[in-house]
């Protein structure tokens, strides 16, 4: 069912975004000097598909405390019942796919 | 004209002769003009890096910036410049091909008509500690300046990052006279780090001189971010020219 549950909280980053839809293959992670972010340092976050080259990023750049606060709200987001559900099913399927690697 | 300038990209042999891409700005003068090598930061080829290259040329040099990630491409600097950072500073900038990007970029500058035959380098943050290293491993070069490197001393591990011996094993070879700015604030190199890097130049009788400011951290010259510090960058900059105009223009 639509859980129609959104959260809005206000950030302070910068990000660098691709025109259309894209397939994202893996996130980078990091704590390091921001590019355009106005801070000495940022959470780096880059949604990327490296099969399609380094252009197919999504880079999002956010203050240690907006950060804080995005990691509180996709845990409030998956704390759904639904989100619990799904989140029990593709544990088992990651760990198949492990698995069978 | 004082002051005039060409700032364009532009390409040349590095490592291994592959072309890569570098941020060249020069004087438009008659008169010959040393050149510099400049080596940026983690981000990448910046618009503050672009910004420092023009600098450069505003003061009499021939500068060009290599693109060290170059080879993640092609695309936009700042998407080339994630996939080498999340590749981690040893697989995207090894050492070897980044000296050998220096070394080309070094002679692509002196053999520009304009050449005074004289080549420097500088390098911030993690090409901090790459201007260190080419001051001992390529003696082509003239002089070196070291902004704030870290990891010039051994590394122990840590997580995600594998132990190193740090580039002050090869302080022996170095060929040329360093200058070296540090913020005290710093943490790292931390001031007992750049106690131990002074002290390891001068039992070894390396020319080095360090300039170390007091209410300054890491980047203290970098104008787009919080840590820039005005009043400190002013007298950081008199002096990285004050010993360039010295090494590589013959001044007094």
């Amino acid at each position: 069912m639509c859980t129609w549950q959104s959260q809005r909280l206000e950030a302070s980053g910068a990000a660098r975004g691709v025109t259309d839809w894209m397939r994202v293959t893996a996130v980078n992670v990091m704590y390091d000097h921001p590019v355009s972010a106005p801070y000495d340092h940022a959470l780096l976050l880059d949604f990327i598909n490296p099969s399609q080259g380094v252009g197919a990023r999504v880079g999002i750049e956010l203050s240690a405390r907006s950060a804080r606060e995005l990691v509180r709200a996709i845990e409030v987001a998956l704390g759904s019942p639904e989100a619990k559900g799904d989140l029990k099913q593709q544990s088992t399927t990651e760990k198949r796919s492990v698995h069978e690697c | 004209m004082k002051g005039a300038l060409l700032a364009e990209f532009v390409g040349f042999a590095g490592h291994r002769s592959d072309v890569i891409e570098g941020y060249l700005a020069r004087p438009i003068s008659d008169a010959p003009v040393p050149g510099m090598v400049l080596l940026h930061h983690a981000p990448g080829l910046d618009p503050w890096s672009q910004e420092v290259v023009r600098r450069f040329a505003t003061e009499g040099y021939a500068c060009v910036a290599p693109h060290l990630y170059h080879r993640r491409g092609p695309g936009h600097w700042a998407d080339v410049a994630a996939a080498g950072r999340a590749a981690g500073l040893a697989e995207s900038m090894p050492n070897e091909q980044v000296m050998g990007d220096i070394a080309g970029a070094a002679a692509y500058l002196r053999a520009q008509p304009d050449s005074n035959g004289k080549v420097g380098v500088i390098g911030f943050c993690s090409g901090g500690r790459q201007a260190f290293l080419a001051a001992c491993d390529v003696p082509t070069l003239d002089a070196a300046v070291d902004c704030w490197g870290g990891s010039v001393l051994p590394q122990p591990a840590s997580e995600g990052r594998p132990a190193s011996q740090g580039v002050i094993k090869r302080a022996g070879d170095m060929s040329m006279p360093l200058l070296g700015i540090f913020g005290n604030d710093d943490l790292n190199p931390d001031r007992e780090q750049v106690d131990e890097i002074e002290r390891v130049l001068t039992e070894l009788g390396k020319d080095h001189t360090f300039h170390r400011y007091d209410g300054a951290g890491h980047a203290f010259f970098v104008t787009d971010k919080p840590v820039y510090r005005l009043e400190q960058a002013l007298d950081g900059w008199q002096q990285v020219f004050r010993f360039l105009d010295r090494t590589l223009k013959g001044a007094e």
